[in-house]
């Protein structure tokens, strides 16, 4: 179980009273009075249903979205002042299907952001080099490949290299690992795990997968038609008395085997 | 083969009109591509203009050449007898496909792509040109392809707004009821369509990504 601690307790990620409505035909309100805070350094889960928010929470960190009600805060400053395009450049970002560039080689896809930062070439090269062997791939090996020549697995490593490439101190990761076959995840889980751990970022992680969410979170988020139901060590989660709670840890006694 | 002996005796006629025909093709292609890729990303992000545009390249396209041809005749500055009427309807005709290939290619990108684009912090410009615009290349050259092969063919009835190239042959060979000389100009224009399908295939092929 992951027993990080939050290196201080500057609030790195702040919601306040967040609602959040798609004023379609039909108007049909997503997120509804939402608060909570992140801590410089913690891994926070947030786990729930499908259709239950969590994707729309992180889109609101990143300014992608922003909040019909409420303000977030990002490093103390609401994302409606925040530049849109400087704001998600310190904000490293993973989704399920990797998202990466078909036309760009690994290195191209990872040394996107210092690119688009003008870094130059000698410092970018080195830290794409870097990425590539922090993520467990070879860079004489996989450097010039398309990403279409990669598994699954590979692509989501380039995934995450590419997230973090340009030192954001904030990463958000959207079900990075649901699209890989049950054995590539567990061993990107564990890798990854260790990762979070060795680098002391941000992190906020998307998952409807319990384990998951026990493996890498320091703190775990539960929603439920967008609000949060509880918000709880790993630890404390087990032993909550909320039915959404136990709807989910139910499923954990089921599958064989739990969870280290 | 009384064929070949009259295009061998008239080769350098032949010749002449191939080149005359290509001049209005590749001229016509300029401009509809300088048109029709910069118009297509335009409308990417803008709805109303899109149906507008894409309707009106339709209609163009509907309207039978000859009459095309015909319908610009009396226009001022565009129309009149000649290659400048004949290019005009050209690039009218090439226009749909090539706008119609930039749009698709430029809007069915894998959402995961666009949706990290965002993410990672690229503008809007730069994701048109570093992301979208690479990504949908062979879509546009496709389009490109298709417009060039119906510029070749339509390029023909050209000739019947004196614009001149291989449709010459081929109203002439109708007048006078002489196969050889429709096929002095049929031939030609064929084997002309042929190549460049088979030469921006090359190109299509080598852009294609994944």
């Amino acid at each position: 179980m992951n027993t990080k601690l939050p290196l201080s307790s500057k609030k790195i990620i702040e919601f306040r009273e967040v609602s959040f409505h798609i004023n379609d035909i039909l108007p049909r309100v997503v997120i509804s009075d939402v608060s909570f805070s992140v801590s410089e350094g913690e891994t926070v889960v947030l786990l729930g249903r499908s259709g239950s928010g969590k994707t729309t929470l992180l889109r609101l960190i990143n300014g992608i979205l922003l909040p019909s009600k409420g303000e977030v805060l990002v490093q103390e400053r609401s994302t409606r002042d925040w530049d849109p395009i400087r704001l998600r450049r310190g904000i490293g970002y993973v989704i399920q299907d990797a998202g990466l560039f078909p036309h760009f080689t690994v290195a191209e896809n990872i040394a996107l952001v210092p690119s688009l930062e003008k870094w130059d070439s000698g410092r970018t090269a080195a830290r794409v080099e870097e990425m590539l062997r922090l993520v467990g791939l070879e860079p004489g090996k996989f450097a010039d490949r398309r990403p279409r020549a990669l598994s699954g697995g590979q692509r989501q490593r380039v995934g995450v290299a590419r997230a973090l490439a340009a030192d954001a101190p904030i990463l958000l990761m959207d079900e990075p690992f649901g699209a890989l076959d049950p054995v590539t995840r567990a061993e990107l889980q564990r890798e990854f795990s260790g990762l979070a751990r060795r680098l002391g970022r941000t992190i906020v992680f998307v998952t409807h997968d319990l384990r998951e969410a026990l493996l890498l979170a320091s703190r775990i988020i539960l929603l439920e038609s967008g609000r949060v139901v509880a918000s709880t060590s790993p630890e404390e989660f087990l032993n909550h008395e909320h039915p959404e709670v136990r709807a989910f840890t139910a499923c954990l006694d089921l599958a064989p085997g739990a969870p280290e | 083969m009384s064929e070949w002996t009259f295009f061998a005796e008239h080769r350098a006629e032949i010749f002449g009109a191939t080149l005359d025909h290509l001049a209005l093709v590749v001229v016509a292609m300029a401009f509809a591509i300088l048109i029709g890729v910069p118009l297509g990303m335009f409308i990417v992000h803008r709805p109303a203009l899109r149906a507008i545009a894409l309707g009106i390249a339709s209609i163009f396209q509907t309207i039978p050449s000859l009459a095309l041809f015909g319908f610009l005749i009396p226009i001022p500055f565009i129309g009149g007898i000649g290659k400048r009427t004949a290019i005009v309807a050209l690039i009218l005709y090439a226009l749909l496909p090539i706008l119609r290939n930039t749009f698709v290619g430029l809007t069915t990108i894998d959402p995961a792509v666009l949706e990290s684009a965002e993410a990672m912090g690229m503008t809007p410009a730069q994701i048109l040109f570093r992301v979208r615009f690479p990504l949908a290349m062979a879509f546009i050259l496709a389009g490109i392809r298709t417009a060039t092969i119906i510029t070749i063919g339509v390029a023909t009835i050209a000739a019947a707004i004196g614009a001149g190239g291989l449709g010459t042959f081929i109203f002439r060979g109708v007048a006078l009821v002489s196969d050889s000389l429709i096929l002095a100009g049929a031939i030609p224009a064929a084997l002309l369509a042929l190549l460049a399908d088979f030469l921006l295939g090359l190109l299509e092929r080598r852009l294609r990504v994944s």
